[in-house]
């Protein structure tokens, strides 16, 4: 870990003017992973901006088209156990809850959440070869123990694995990213913020220099009455995902009238396949129908050995998950699959 | 027996409990002294070769840094492996930190930054230039198991003897039998974890003393290896351990950072701290990787009649670390023909290191698989095949047990689990979308016993204080030792004091295998009785005594008094005998030596049995062991508290071993790849479930004098062999190499 300085913003415009004045620097939220990031000595920056003050940390405001929207400057827990989520977007409740531990989602915010780096052993070994930490240094895990890395959507470059819970839900409940840069504000559409590894496994995301994440738009359709989130892991609490899916349904009857599923630990980004979702609208909530639309989800998977596993995996918790937002009551905390 | 016993079967809370959860206690790493530095260590980030250039001039040049020691500028040390070796030393050359350019393993201690705070040490450390010439090098067992071969013997064999001799003839009855089972088993690497990060603090006393708080297994063993490596006498070096934040065989042996710490303090005549972090903790000892492969076989009436266990383990390229691992099954089953054999492949990584049930957790594992898939050959319930081969002697070595209520811990553990609810086919048993499979499986360790010593002193004010070298590595020593203490001179809890956790106080060995109470609790026994002989030889001197003609038989000790047994009427309080001594405190030493030509004739060991329930996920293969029992004969329970927080850990460790611990090995890069508690699973609360320990009766004259026989290993070793038969049971899958991961049950 190298010396730094520590600056703190008042506001966003603050931060964003702090940003620009000094090389090498980085926002701080939580801190719950950069911190790690210095410890490791993979992280260098020369000055710390904190923005946990820069932003309202209430979690939750409500929006004129009847969504609501978080701050990103409220912490996880706090978001996760607000009653309007816990009420209208359950899924991101579960999500979020089944992430990390009680101690880091009351340290964790939710734009932090978003920026979260990957847990790929190599990345986090300063002394191996990883093109997300040093491009063109080549990858140590496509040869390497890869039993956590991706199976979807990899690069010759890079087969790291996105790690976060909460994004997964923001993902299939289509979210939005509202960010403030130097060159004023934009949104992001949840399905554009991260990235594919390809040739340019550094960049996670599409968050251009010195932007921050300011709030996310969550729309009005929260598939409260039909969701549920499974995490499949090596523990049953604090560890990454080896698959997790967000699966929100609106049903008439028996008959899916919009589907969404977003799977965790398996790609550089949260997975979605808007055909297979579109498949499954007009056909009846049934193993088979999910079962349909997970092939179509995993189409062109490709396991790389240690983890050849969670194409099978993925594929049935496809399809478990589908049966399980059937009866979302049975939900297990921790994501655990149901009884 | 004349001292009454009501300290010793009470479930007394740690005595220094309140101290640990206030954090009041103090860690080797908390004792702030004026002026005291801090010093990080660097690792080097190749597996094989040698160093070929050193900088350390960037980090020099940051005020604050005050040294950075290498191989080029440390001091000259010991020349012989001898003043290198400790209490735990494999046979071989024992690691020398600094000692040249060469890097015999990843993580490897190259350099140590001296620096006026931790924060600056660290930064020092990312500012030395190390370049290095790297080797081809090898860290994969399976790769290298065709050089397997047989390890040296050393002072290390005689607690870890080597295989036994074979008998009768193998090959011919295991082919001739009609019911045969072989399997081949692998283990990963495991690295100990515990909590509490390694750290010395080495208070530089001046006129060449140092006083040394170790993060140690063994107050006295840090003492030898300091005083031989830097030519100090054994009396200007102090080291002292009071309180050890898990340890779990890690700090058998003195780590890096034990000499790092005294060579700086010695150097720069300053006191240095020394701290690991979390990375770092991969960087000494581990469980080694081990391949086994078992051949048994049996009549169809379940009588075992041949066995054939091989382990392969790794060791390092400088020591022969061992382990007993093949054996266990023929101390429990008498078959007729057998051959065990372990043979060790040396690779490019550090001396692996006991590790709570050594070899015995790993062994069972292959043995009680085994024996389970016999139980379905056969067509035999696994706990009657058990029953049927049940032996009262050790036929591996033709004695009789001191003691073993083996049967016991079946039949209870059974009775209690409800076993007999059990359906003999895979697969047959559900739960809502879960399968439910029981399993069950045997342990054993040695009940082993070494010399000790320790003081007995009555002081002024009528307290009983003593003695001991002897570290509490968490598993209730100070408690336990205070009851026996207070029970074998009849006197209350809060009227004695053990003091301990310091090597200037009577000779303990390392504490380990099991053997604490038994070693050290004899020590305090013995120290007890001699004291009592010496305060009834007062009080019969007394003045108008009225133990004038009695002898110590005819009296009891009970309330900090001695009676006359026939007339309770007449009685002497100790601060009357210290009275007639003059006012002074009454002191006795004693050492207590095992009584060999006693013990000789027989096998000594504890036993358990385990019985666990897991549900497996039938779609997602998810795993958990909803239930566990284990009934546990370890001869006297001196506080079933303490007893049953060992069994418990144990079990969990168990299951830890089964389902989620492994250390990532990458054979490419030769290092371990998850050096980080997030990576490296051990069980979290989700994870544990039901879990009970039933202690069997058994009395055992022979063990030693307190009749006990230590419960530290023995609750680990049945359950992954338990959990695995558990899984069998319900999936009809046999996953043979730990951790089993859920995926392999989809």
């Amino acid at each position: 870990m190298n010396n730094f300085d520590y600056l703190k913003a008042g506001d966003i415009q603050d931060a964003i003017g702090k940003s620009g004045s000094c090389t090498d620097s980085s926002y701080i939220g939580g801190g719950t992973n950069l911190l790690d990031l210095m410890k490791y000595d993979l992280a260098h920056p020369t000055t710390l901006i904190d923005i946990n003050h820069a932003g309202t940390q209430d979690a939750v405001t409500e929006t004129e088209n009847g969504g609501l929207r978080l701050s990103a400057f409220a912490t996880n827990a706090d978001t996760a156990w607000h009653p309007l989520i816990e009420e209208k977007y359950p899924l991101l409740s579960k999500a979020i809850l089944a992430g990390a531990s009680a101690q880091i989602r009351n340290m964790a915010t939710n734009g932090g959440n978003l920026l979260q780096r990957t847990r790929c052993y190599y990345f986090y070994d300063a002394n191996v070869p990883c093109n997300k930490r040093e491009p063109g240094s080549g990858c140590s895990a496509i040869l390497g123990y890869n039993r956590i890395m991706a199976i979807l959507g990899t690069s010759e470059h890079c087969i790291a694995v996105f790690p976060s819970d909460m994004c997964i839900a923001l993902a299939a409940l289509e979210a939005t990213v509202n960010v403030e840069g130097p060159n004023g504000p934009r949104s992001i559409v949840f399905a554009d913020f991260h990235r594919l590894p390809g040739d340019t496994p550094e960049l996670d995301n599409n968050l251009l220099p010195g932007e921050i994440i300011t709030s996310i738009d969550l729309p009005p359709q929260g598939f409260s009455d039909n969701y549920s989130y499974l995490k499949l892991r090596d523990r049953n609490s604090y560890a990454f995902a080896l698959v997790s899916v967000a699966t929100g349904l609106e049903l008439d009857g028996d008959i899916i009238r919009n589907a969404r599923i977003a799977l965790g630990g398996v790609a550089h980004k949260p997975w979605r396949v808007p055909e297979a979702e579109e498949f499954l609208v007009g056909k009846a909530a049934s193993e088979e129908n999910f079962a349909q639309a997970a092939d179509i989800i995993l189409r062109g998977a490709t396991g790389y050995q240690y983890n050849d596993f969670k194409i099978e995996l993925a594929k049935r918790a496809i399809i478990r998950n589908g049966m399980m937002a059937l009866h979302p009551e049975t939900q297990l905390p921790g994501a655990l699959p149901s009884a | 027996m004349e001292a009454s016993q009501k300290q010793v079967g009470q479930p007394l809370s740690r005595l220094e409990g309140q101290l640990k959860v206030t954090g009041t206690a103090k860690y080797s790493g908390d004792y702030q002294v004026p002026g005291l530095l801090y010093g990080y260590v660097i690792n080097s980030t190749i597996t094989k070769g040698k160093i070929t250039r050193l900088d350390t001039g960037r980090a020099k040049a940051v005020p604050g840094i005050v040294e950075v020691f290498t191989y080029e500028n440390r001091p000259s040390l010991a020349w012989f492996d001898l003043q290198y070796a400790d209490m735990d030393a494999p046979p071989g050359s024992p690691f020398r930190p600094l000692q040249d350019e060469e890097i015999l393993y990843n993580g490897q201690p190259i350099g140590l930054v001296v620096a006026e705070s931790f924060e600056l040490a660290r930064y020092g450390a990312t500012l030395v230039e190390v370049e290095c010439e790297e080797e081809a090098f090898e860290t994969d067992l399976r790769k290298e198991a065709s050089k397997a071969r047989s390890p040296k013997i050393g002072m290390a064999t005689m607690l870890k003897p080597l295989p036994p001799r074979p008998k009768g003839k193998f090959e011919k009855a295991y082919q001739e039998s009609p019911a045969q089972v072989s399997a081949e088993y692998y283990h990963g690497t495991e690295h100990h974890n515990p909590l509490e990060l390694f750290a010395t603090t080495t208070i530089y006393e001046g006129d060449g003393k140092l006083t040394i708080y170790d993060k140690t297994q063994g107050t006295i063993n840090s003492q030898l290896y300091v005083s031989n490596i830097f030519g100090l006498k054994y009396k200007d070096v102090r080291v002292i351990s009071p309180y050890v934040g898990g340890a779990f065989g890690s700090a058998l042996r003195p780590q890096y950072q034990l000499f790092l710490s005294v060579m700086a303090a010695l150097e720069l005549k300053q006191s240095v701290l020394v701290t690991l972090d979390r990375q770092q903790m991969f960087t000494f000892g581990h469980r080694p990787p081990t391949i086994q492969q078992t051949r048994f076989s049996a009549d169809m009436d379940g009588k075992v009649t041949a066995m054939n266990h091989l382990a392969i383990g790794e060791t390092s390229r400088f020591e022969d670390y061992t382990e007993v691992v093949v054996n266990w099954s023929h101390m429990l089953y008498p078959a007729a023909n057998t051959l065990m054999q372990y043979k060790l492949v040396e690779l490019d990584v550090y001396s692996p290191l006991d590790m709570r049930s050594p070899g015995g957790s790993t062994g069972m594992h292959a043995i009680e698989s085994t024996m389970d898939e016999l139980a379905y050959k056969t067509k035999i319930d696994p706990l009657q095949l058990r029953l049927i081969n049940y032996s009262e002697d050790d036929v591996s070595l033709n004695r009789p047990y001191s003691s073993k209520e083996l049967r016991q811990c079946y039949l209870q553990g059974a009775e209690r689990f409800g076993w007999d609810k059990r359906s003999p086919e895979p697969r047959s048993m559900r739960r809502g979308n879960k399968l439910v499979g029981y399993g069950m499986a045997t342990g054993i360790w040695e009940a082993n016993q070494l010399p000790a010593k320790a003081d007995a002193i009555l002081t002024t004010d009528g307290k009983l204080r003593v003695n001991s070298a002897v570290t509490d590595i968490g598993t209730g020593t100070l408690t336990v030792m205070t009851q026996i203490a207070a029970d074998e001179l009849g006197m209350k809890i809060e009227d004695v004091e053990f003091l301990y956790g310091d090597s200037k106080k009577p000779f303990a060995p390392i504490q380990g295998g099991s053997f604490t109470v038994s070693t050290v609790g004899s020590a305090v026994k013995v120290a007890g009785a001699a004291l009592k002989k010496k305060l009834f030889s007062i009080a019969k001197k007394m003045k108008d005594s009225v133990f004038s003609k009695a002898d110590l038989k005819e009296v009891v000790f009970e309330d900090s008094r001695i009676f006359l047994r026939s007339d309770r009427s007449k009685s002497v309080s100790f601060l009357e005998i210290i009275e007639a001594n003059g006012g002074k405190p009454i002191k006795v030493s004693k050492f207590s030596v095992p009584s060999l030509l006693k013990q000789k004739k027989y096998s000594r060991a504890t036993h358990s049995a385990a019985f666990v329930e897991v549900e497996v996920d039938e779609q997602l293969g998810i795993v958990n062991v909803t239930r566990a029992i284990t009934a546990v004969a370890a001869g006297k329970i001196i506080n079933p508290k303490t007893a049953r927080s060992q069994i418990l850990g144990g079990m969990i460790w168990g299951i830890s071993k089964a389902l989620r611990e492994e250390t990532i090995q990458d054979f490419n890069l030769g290092k371990y790849m998850n050096q980080n508690l997030a990576e490296y699973h051990i069980p979290v609360h989700a994870d544990i479930h039901e879990l009970d320990v039933i202690f069997v009766e058994e009395n055992d004259e022979i063990v030693n004098a307190l009749g006990v026989k230590g419960v530290g290993e023995i609750g680990l070793v049945a359950m992954p062999p338990a959990i695995a038969n558990a899984i069998y049971h319900a999936t009809g899958k046999r996953i043979n190499q730990l951790p089993i991961h859920f995926d392999s049950l989809l």
